[in-house]
């Protein structure tokens, strides 16, 4: 066991999303832990939905969460939040993580559509995801990063997203920003100023016949078909609303 | 104390004027002078600061990789997922091809041979870089400094041609990133050892979305200074 005074929350929130054998969905793992809660929500036609409501006051300084997914085969999910997430600084030394895993199998199919995660003053979090798709799996997937609250100082925020499709990598990026980030992160090479930054990862089998062309969407943001059948949507922009209407705007461009 | 290590050739393959083609490109400063964000020698600093530390950190682990002798077949899968824009990964793999040709004609190796076997159209340039630091007697972390430092130089010159800065000013810029471009090919070395135990996980992936998504407007340029 942790000390209190020395770790903060751990807590390790766990989805598992079946085909029901009807043409639906069912999570027979749907477990909630600590300030990770997740709330079965009403799905559409053969979708399970799934909305994580805890993490808004978290994660603080020495927290480390976890979310862990498996999508089986046949199986189709939607995972959303209700909130933003906020990062803040903790009592606790050191920074905290936040760590998602994802697994999706053969003709099955994930929206992992979290609401942004916001990187307080003072703050520090690592956050990482890492999805391992089956080659006939199928991914929407959308992180969003919003450096300060309104007219606020950054926390220090370190995020690497790896995508794998069987077994092989087509997207590995980190992101590294505010206080004790490796230098130049906000200069004309990176971020310019810009105080939101998204990725929208996009993983459709039939990309490998069909591949789509690469897009600008207008000053710091594109379509970029990867080496593999995915395609990430990449932006910056100067705030959240107009960085989610460019992610949008990329996702819809692909039909 | 005897050294085994041939360091002069470090000099050869570090040379702006090896013909490895790196003159036609700008490391992203076309692009980046083209939308505003690069107008002079504090900018210059910014954005040379900022590859450094992204493309030039994952170029440079790469590199000394390669020059440990991991598999290259797996560091170029690496690169590609490390190098969202296509325009971009089309520029490191045409810029691996130039240098594949100079390095055959320089240093004559079998694996370089294998390399541009499996790579007709070229393999991603660090990769490229690091298997010819091995093929010229040369450790990792001479290809860890040759990597991170084309990051900058490509960049910085291309400036002076783009902006007509003055040349002093942009090698004022880069003498100022030398204790930074220490410290990038340090970590690069560490991390390329780590390789052969965790396999490419242990490269970074340091990303710079403004040098993804200005390449693609660039490559879609109908005239322009340099190719990438």
């Amino acid at each position: 066991m942790d000390g209190v005074n020395t770790a903060g929350v751990r807590a390790v929130a766990r989805i598992r999303a079946r085909s029901d054998g009807r043409g639906g969905t069912c999570l027979p793992v749907l477990e909630s832990d600590g300030p990770l809660a997740l709330r079965r929500s009403r799905g559409s036609g053969a979708e399970a939905r799934v909305v994580l409501v805890g993490a808004m006051s978290g994660p603080l300084g020495g927290d480390r969460f976890a979310v862990r997914t498996e999508v089986e085969e046949g199986a189709r999910l939607r995972v959303g939040s209700a909130a933003a997430t906020l990062a803040l600084p903790g009592q606790n030394k050191g920074g905290a993580r936040y760590d998602v895993r994802i697994t999706v199998a053969d003709g099955a199919e994930l929206h992992w559509l979290p609401e942004q995660l916001i990187s307080a003053r003072g703050s520090e979090l690592r956050v990482t995801t890492r999805v391992d798709l089956a080659a006939r799996a199928r991914l929407v997937l959308r992180e969003e990063q919003v450096l300060g609250r309104a007219g606020e100082h950054p926390g220090t925020l370190a995020g690497r997203l790896t995508v794998r499709i069987a077994g092989r990598v087509v997207l590995d990026q980190e992101l590294a920003c505010g206080p004790g980030a490796p230098g130049g992160w906000d200069g004309p090479a990176v971020l310019a100023g810009h105080r939101a930054v998204g990725q929208l990862v996009v993983v459709r089998p039939e990309f490998a016949d069909a591949p789509v062309g690469p897009r600008r969407l207008g000053d710091g943001a594109a379509v970029l078909p990867l080496a593999g059948p995915a395609v990430l949507v990449t932006a910056v922009a100067p705030d959240a609303l107009r960085l989610r209407r460019l992610l949008d705007e990329g996702l819809s461009s692909l039909g | 104390m005897a050294s085994a290590t041939p360091r002069a050739a470090l000099l050869v393959l570090a040379d702006g004027r090896f013909p490895a083609g790196g003159h036609a490109h700008s490391g992203g400063a076309e692009a980046a002078v083209g939308a505003g964000r690069i107008t002079g020698a504090s900018t210059l600093e910014d954005f040379c600061r900022g590859r450094l530390h992204t493309t030039g950190q994952v170029s440079s682990a790469l590199a000394a990789a390669a020059a440990l002798g991991a598999d290259p077949v797996l560091l170029d899968e690496a690169a590609d997922a490390r190098t969202p824009s296509p325009a971009l990964r089309s520029a490191a793999r045409r810029l691996g091809r130039q240098l594949m040709r100079a390095a055959r004609g320089t240093w004559p190796s079998a694996e370089l041979d294998a390399l541009a076997g499996r790579f007709p159209k070229g393999a991603h340039q660090p990769v490229v870089l690091g298997l010819t630091a091995r093929a010229a007697g040369l450790g990792p972390a001479d290809a860890a400094y040759c990597a991170a430092y084309e990051s900058v130089s490509g960049p910085a010159t291309a400036t002076v041609r783009l902006l007509g800065l003055d040349p002093f000013d942009a090698t004022r810029v880069l003498a100022r990133l030398a204790p930074e471009l220490d410290r990038v090919a340090d970590r690069a070395v560490e991390a390329a050892r780590r390789v052969a135990d965790e396999g490419s996980d242990a490269l970074p992936a340091a990303s710079a979305p403004l040098l993804e998504t200005d390449a693609e407007a660039h490559a879609t340029w109908p005239v322009r200074l340099f190719a990438s």
